[in-house]
C-alpha cells in the first residue's frame, strides 16, 4: 500500500522532521522517527531530512499518457459576449507552454452569441486552434453546458494540459471536468511551467496559510488541469503572422439544463478595489476596530480607498469586498499604503503588481518589507493619528 | 427533505507561523475546528429541517479524533453523523477525497433514501481550493451551484436562490437533489444548547472504514489521488526596500509627497 516509508536503519533520530511536519504527526520514539495517523503527505519531511531516510511511496498507475498531447485553455466571456481578461493573460502562459513543450495551444470558446470577432481576437493573439461552439444553451444553463462541452472535448481531442481561469465561473467548471475524466486539479496556481526533464506541468501555488509556496504535479493522469489566478500574468502582444485556425464544432448534443438562470445584474455597481489608484490597506497590527475606523477616515480624507487582509475579514471587522489578497482582490495601485500587514505569500500574491508599496510595521522582519519600495518600522496606528491630526489642523486653519 | 451536510476538520487559525532559523513550522498546540464555512452550510440545513421537516446527516472525512467535531454538529442539532476514517484515506486530494465522501453518502442513502440537497462550504480555509463540492456534485451525478448567498425558496421537489459569480447576482432555479457550496456570513451559525448535548451523547454516529463503504482502494487517498506535491519553498524577495527613519512628521511628509506623485 501506498505511503510514507520511514527506514528506521538510516534515520539518525535528529527530530528534523518532527519539528518540520506541519500536521505534529512524526514522533521521536526509541530514537526513530515515526509516523502517526493524519499524514497528508506534503512530503516536507522528506525534503528537511538531511539522511534521505523518508520516502513517500506511490502506487504507479499504468495508462495511455503517451496519446495525449496540445496545451488547451478555456476562456469565458462577460455578459455581453466579449472576452474576460483573464482568457487572454492564460493564451498568453498557454503560449509560452506550448512552446515549452513543443505543442500547439488551442483555445475553446463557447457562448450563446456569434463568436466570429472572438475567434479572431484569439487567432491574432497567437492560437494554433480556436474552438469553437455556439449553442443557445450557454445563455441559459449556467455552468453546466460550458462543463459538458469541455469534458466532451477533452474525451475527444486528449489533450495534455487545460488551464481555466481561477475565476468563480472556472472553480465552478474545472472541478467538474476534472472528476468527470478523473484528473488532478491545482486549484488557483499563480506560476506555470514545464519540468524540462519529465515534461510534466509544474503547478505552483501558496500553501499552509500561505508562509510556503507548493509545486504541485500529476504525473499519471492526463489531462494535468490547473485553474490559474486572473490578473498576475501579462497580456499576450499581437502576434506578427497568426496563422491559426478556427475549428467550428457541433451544436452540444441536446441536454436539458438542470439549472435555470432566472435574472442576473451586476452585483455592485462603480469601483471596485481593483480600479484604486490610492489604496490604504490595514492588517492585524492595526490592533482594534477602532483604529481601523480612523484609518477609513484617513482614506476618505485622502480620496483613497481602502481594504483589510483576510484576518480582519475572519474577524468580522470588515465585510469581503474590502478583502485584498489571494482569496480577495488582486489591485494594482499607483500608491499602497499597508498598515499592520504582515505579508502572508496570499495577501502579496493580490498586491503584487502596485506600483508603489509603503510598508509600515513594528515587526522589521515583516515579509510585508520584502515587497516594499519604501518601508517604515514603527507603530503604523501613531502615522495615521498624526496624519489625521495633521489634515485636521489643515481644515481648521 | 433529506439533508447531507459535508464538514471538515481545520487547524482553528490558517495562520502557519514560520521560524525563520530553522524554517519550519511553528505549532502551538492549538485545537481543530469544524471549517467556518461549514458551519453556514450546517446551520441553513437546520433551517430548513426546522421549516419543511425531515433530517440532516453530517458527512466528514479524517483521522478517529475528527468525532469530536462532528459530536458539536450533533449537539447543534443534526440527527446523524457519519466518519469515514481509514488509513487508506489518507494522504487524499480533492478528487480522492469526493470518492470518499460520495461513498459515505451512497452508503447512507441505501438506509435512508435519497437526499435532496447536499450542502458544503465553499471551500475549507485550510487548502482554499474550492474544489470538493463541484466534484462530489460529479460523483453522486447531481447538478451543483456554487457560492450560494441566499435562499429564496425552497420545496419538496425544487429551490430558487441567488448566487454571486464574478461580480454578478445570480437567480437560480433547480429541481432537486442539488448540491449548493455556500458563502460566508450567510446566517448566523447557532451553538450548542444542553438538550442539544445530551442529545449528541447518544445519537448515532458512524465510523465507517474502507471496508464498510466498499471502497476502490485504487481511487482512494494517496494512491488515488492524481496530484501530487514535489515541492515546498519559501518564496525568495529581492525588493530593495527602502527603511523611513526620523521623526513620525518627517516620514509622513516623504507619504504625502509620495501620494502627490513628487518623488
Amino acid at each position: 500500500m501506498a505511503g510514507l516509508r520511514i527506514n528506521t536503519s538510516l534515520c539518525i533520530g535528529c527530530g528534523l522532521c518532527v519539528s518540520a511536519c506541519p500536521q505534529g504527526v512524526l514522533v521521536l520514539e526509541d530514537g526513530v522517527a515515526v509516523e502517526q495517523d493524519g499524514c497528508i503527505f506534503c512530503g516536507i519531511c522528506v525534503q528537511t531530512c538531511p539522511v534521505q531516510a523518508i520516502s513517500i511511496e506511490k502506487e504507479e498507475v499504468v495508462d495511455e499518457n503517451i496519446q495525449y498531447s496540445g496545451i488547451w485553455v478555456m476562456t469565458q466571456l462577460r455578459g455581453d459576449g466579449s472576452l474576460l481578461p483573464v482568457s487572454l493573460e492564460l493564451l498568453g502562459q498557454g503560449l509560452r507552454l506550448a512552446q515549452e513543450r513543443g505543442c500547439e495551444l488551442s483555445i475553446l470558446l463557447a457562448g450563446a452569441v456569434d463568436l466570429q470577432v472572438q475567434s479572431e481576437q484569439l487567432i491574432q493573439a497567437g492560437a494554433d486552434k480556436v474552438y469553437v461552439c455556439q449553442d443557445a444553451s450557454f445563455a441559459i444553463g449556467l455552468e453546466e453546458p460550458y462543463y459538458t462541452w469541455l469534458a466532451d472535448m477533452a474525451r475527444t481531442h486528449k489533450p495534455e494540459v487545460i488551464l481555466v481561469g481561477a475565476t468563480d465561473w472556472g472553480r465552478s467548471i474545472a472541478p467538474r471536468v476534472a472528476a468527470r475524466l478523473r484528473t488532478g486539479l491545482t486549484a488557483d496556481c499563480t506560476v506555470l511551467s514545464i519540468d524540462p526533464e519529465t515534461e510534466l506541468l509544474l503547478q505552483t501555488r501558496p500553501a499552509f496559510g500561505g508562509n510556503l509556496m507548493a509545486t504541485i504535479i500529476s504525473p499519471n493522469h492526463r489531462p494535468q488541469m490547473a485553474t490559474v489566478r486572473p490578473g498576475i500574468f501579462p497580456l499576450p502582444e499581437p502576434i506578427a503572422k497568426p496563422k491559426g485556425e478556427i475549428i467550428r464544432c457541433e451544436p452540444l448534443a441536446k441536454i436539458v439544463p438542470l439549472l435555470e438562470l432566472l435574472q442576473c445584474e451586476t452585483a455592485q455597481s462603480g469601483r471596485t478595489l481593483a480600479d484604486a489608484e490610492i489604496l490604504l490597506i490595514a492588517g492585524r497590527g492595526i490592533g482594534n476596530q477602532k483604529n481601523l475606523k480612523l484609518m477609513q477616515t484617513l482614506a476618505e480624507a485622502l480620496g483613497a480607498d481602502w481594504g483589510v487582509s483576510r484576518p480582519l475579514v475572519d474577524a468580522g471587522w470588515a465585510e469581503y469586498q474590502h478583502q485584498v489578497g489571494q482569496t480577495g482582490s488582486t489591485v494594482a495601485p499607483r500608491v499602497l499604503l499597508s498598515f499592520g500587514v504582515s505579508g502572508a505569500i496570499q495577501h502579496l500574491a493580490g498586491i503584487g503588481r502596485s506600483e508603489c508599496i509603503v510598508a509600515i510595521n513594528t515587526d522589521a522582519t515583516a515579509p510585508i518589507f520584502s515587497v516594499a519600495q519604501i518601508g517604515i518600522v514603527g507603530d503604523c496606528v501613531e502615522i495615521i493619528k498624526e496624519w489625521l491630526k495633521q489634515i485636521e489642523g489643515d481644515s481648521t486653519v | 427533505m433529506r439533508i447531507a451536510v459535508c464538514v471538515k476538520q481545520v487547524p482553528s487559525s490558517n495562520e502557519v507561523r514560520m521560524d525563520p532559523v530553522t524554517n519550519t513550522i511553528i505549532r502551538d498546540g492549538k485545537q481543530s475546528v469544524i471549517n467556518p464555512y461549514d458551519r453556514f452550510a450546517l446551520e441553513l440545513a437546520l433551517q430548513i429541517k426546522e421549516r419543511l421537516g425531515g433530517s440532516v446527516v453530517v458527512v466528514s472525512m479524517g483521522i478517529p479524533a475528527t468525532a469530536r467535531i462532528l459530536k458539536e454538529a450533533l449537539s447543534c442539532g443534526a440527527d446523524e453523523a457519519v466518519l469515514l476514517s481509514d488509513r487508506a484515506f489518507a494522504g487524499a486530494d480533492t478528487l480522492a477525497t469526493s470518492y470518499t465522501l460520495h461513498l459515505g453518502i451512497r452508503k447512507i442513502e441505501q438506509r435512508l433514501g435519497k437526499f435532496d440537497l447536499v450542502l458544503c462550504g465553499r471551500m475549507a480555509i485550510d487548502g482554499d481550493t474550492a474544489q470538493i463540492g463541484p466534484e462530489l456534485a460529479e460523483q453522486l451525478g447531481i447538478p451543483h451551484i456554487t457560492d450560494m448567498e441566499e435562499l429564496l425558496e425552497i420545496s419538496q421537489e425544487q429551490l430558487v436562490c441567488c448566487r454571486l459569480a464574478d461580480g454578478e447576482r445570480q437567480r437560480v432555479a433547480v429541481q432537486l437533489p442539488v448540491l449548493l457550496t455556500v458563502n460566508k456570513d450567510i446566517n448566523q451559525p447557532r451553538l450548542p444548547n444542553i438538550e442539544g448535548v445530551l442529545w449528541a451523547e447518544t445519537a448515532p454516529l458512524h465510523l465507517w472504514n474502507a471496508i464498510d463503504v466498499q471502497a476502490n482502494l485504487k481511487r482512494c487517498g494517496l494512491t488515488g489521488s492524481p496530484t501530487q506535491v514535489v515541492r515546498t519553498q519559501v518564496p525568495q524577495r529581492d525588493q530593495e526596500c527602502k527603511i523611513l527613519l526620523g521623526s513620525v512628521s518627517e516620514q509622513l511628509k516623504v507619504l504625502q509627497h509620495l501620494l502627490k506623485g513628487e518623488d
